[in-house]
């Protein structure tokens, strides 16, 4: 009979050569096309001359309406009188932009890390996924700014509420994309993995997270940018610090250039952490985002 | 060599143990709407250090019959057994190749093959030096890091095989591994193919659509029925083990064997 070992000695010689070398047509260097800084760069200008035209009609616009004088000054101030709030106030602005900031960050963070642990709880449980998901969708619809003046009689005046309600906004759009993330692996990875008698864990860390990166990360962005709006509400209905409570001051003594000025770091805040988010998305998912480019600069 | 002509000719594998056993096997797929009958009464014995090649045409149940071999898919009638045992979860001790290359697309291919060495907790050294040598085998070289969507569909057909054979194992089940491969490239595989099952004594079960290939590659041919899937004949040519594409395809018995299956399939049904 044809044992292993015979047929071994039969086929020492010929083939394996002969297909290495005739295989090896294809084997010129790949062109990778990583992308040089240089390049990346160009795309970044290509991308943004022309949002950055409109931002600037729209300055000229608003220089133009204060310059003649065509709507008062209490209401629309001058882009000059608003530069030099930011100046002479530089000191008070940073210090409230800086509790903002905070605020939003631990918001934005505690969210992500309960958002993606309910949902991992979410995709792996049945019973919690009939339990939970129904009662998550529902609290989506409670209007989580009416929640703002209960979290203050419970919390005070300090940090806690405005993180909380940071949470309570951005938590809802983390939560859905990590579950159709998770949801979105392809079975046939799944049993592939089953055939490597890979455990659960393993199977999660290898493919599922990493698989469902590229929706999670889009809730992530969504999700910043809401963390800014709760904990500016949160700081609305009671605070003494942080650009919300600027605003209120600035509105209460009809200062339309500090309104102006906050209102502009408030938005500075959002696309900060917004770019923050996109360039880890970068890092996380170079795969990914090498084929789709980034959001902001795709539209172009 | 001639010694081998003839015990393959007169004695085909007879003494060695069986290695997958399927007895009247049927497999129904229910939806709300329909019922599927995927395999019908299917019985297939597979013996240690066979090469047996599924034939049939497109939704006959080929692919299910492998998975359910695998363990993959539960809730079917009969008996499925490998290595002695009832299959009653995800076999681990095979490799599957999958139909549709299942790679994971931000892993570069030698990432990919050595998915296989991380998830079973291999010998992190010994895994790389027989990546490496797969990816030679394979031609392959100079895309180890390329992701799966810089690369043709033949090229991640490839990725998938070696990810396959990386921890050599006992039996190896292949889901028409070579489907999307061009011509040439397919014939160089079906020689590595045939030299690696030569040379590890691994018991092989490949799904194909390709006649010559099926007839190239196995010991054992098995052609299989339009839906639902029912074994029509099983063939062994005889041909010696050692294949080469000079002398094999013009063996009489080779081109018999192929006639043989292009009548069983249909004169409707013979891709390339
Ligand atoms: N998970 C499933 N649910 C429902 N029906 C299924 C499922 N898997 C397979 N089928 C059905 O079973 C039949 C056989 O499918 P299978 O994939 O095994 O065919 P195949 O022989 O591999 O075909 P091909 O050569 O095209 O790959 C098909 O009719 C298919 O629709
Ligand atoms: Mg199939």
């Amino acid at each position: 009979m044809t044992t292993t070992e015979d047929l071994r000695a039969d086929s020492s010689d010929g083939p394996p050569t002969a297909t290495a070398r005739a295989t090896a047509k294809d084997t010129a260097v790949p062109g990778r096309g990583r992308t040089s800084a240089w390049g990346q760069a160009v795309r970044l200008a290509d991308a943004s001359w022309r949002p950055l035209v409109v931002l600037g009609l729209l300055f000229a616009g608003w220089w133009f309406v204060a310059w003649r004088e065509l709507v008062p000054a209490y209401l629309i101030p001058s882009p000059g009188a608003v530069l030099e709030t930011m100046v002479s106030e530089r000191a008070m602005l940073l210090e409230h932009t800086w509790v903002t900031t905070v605020e939003t960050v631990l918001g934005f963070v505690i969210a992500a890390v309960v958002g993606v642990a309910t949902a991992v709880l979410l995709v792996y449980s049945k019973t919690a996924e009939k339990s939970l998901y129904p009662l998550i969708l529902f609290a989506q619809v409670i209007p989580k700014i009416a929640i703002a003046p209960i979290l203050v009689v419970w919390f005070g005046f300090g940090l806690t509420p405005k993180i909380i309600l940071a949470v309570l906004i951005a938590f809802f759009p983390v939560v859905v994309s990590a579950v159709a993330g998770l949801r979105s692996v392809d079975p046939e990875l799944l049993e592939m993995s089953a055939t490597m008698g890979a455990s659960r864990w393993r199977t999660f860390v290898k493919i599922r997270f990493p698989g469902a990166l590229p929706q999670l990360m889009s809730g992530l962005k969504v999700a910043v940018t809401l963390a800014v709006v709760g904990a500016v509400v949160g700081e609305f209905v009671g605070a003494d610090r942080g650009l919300g409570f600027v605003l209120l001051l600035a509105s209460g003594n009809l200062d339309a250039p500090l309104l102006f000025a906050d209102l502009i770091l408030m938005s500075l805040i959002g696309v900060v952490l917004f770019v923050l988010v996109e360039l880890a998305e970068h890092l996380l998912i170079p795969w990914h985002a090498s084929r789709r480019g980034s959001v902001v600069l795709a539209a172009s | 060599m001639a010694a081998t002509v003839l015990d393959g000719a007169t004695t085909p594998s007879v003494a060695t143990d069986p290695i997958i056993e399927v007895e009247n096997l049927t497999m129904r797929f229910r939806s709300k709407r329909s019922e599927t009958v995927a395999l019908d009464d299917v019985s297939l014995t597979v013996r240690a250090g066979e090469f047996v090649t599924i034939a049939g045409p497109s939704g006959c149940g080929k692919s299910t019959l492998l998975k359910l071999v695998a363990g993959l898919t539960p809730g079917f009638e009969g008996k499925v057994h490998l290595y002695g045992a009832p299959v009653t979860r995800p076999q681990r001790d095979i490799g599957f190749a999958f139909q549709r290359s299942a790679l994971l697309e931000w892993r570069g291919v030698r990432k990919n093959i050595l998915l296989q060495a991380e998830m079973r907790g291999m010998d992190r050294r010994l895994a790389q030096r027989r990546a490496d040598h797969l990816i030679e085998l394979t031609g392959l070289t100079g895309f180890e890091k390329a992701l799966p969507h810089e690369l043709s569909g033949g090229m991640q057909q490839r990725v998938a095989l070696c990810r396959a054979l990386l921890h050599e194992p006992r039996v190896l089940l292949m889901d028409e591994p070579f489907g999307a491969l061009d011509a040439l490239t397919r014939e160089q595989m079906n020689v590595e193919m045939n030299r690696i099952w030569r040379e590890t004594g691994t018991t092989v079960v490949l799904v194909t659509h390709s006649v010559p290939e099926a007839v190239y590659l196995g010991s054992r041919i098995v052609v299989m029925s339009p839906r639902p899937g029912r074994i029509v004949e099983t063939l062994e040519p005889g041909l010696p083990d050692e294949r080469d594409y000079g002398t094999t395809l013009r063996d009489p018995r080779f081109t018999r064997a192929a006639e043989r299956i292009r009548g069983l399939l249909g004169a409707t049904h013979t891709p390339e």
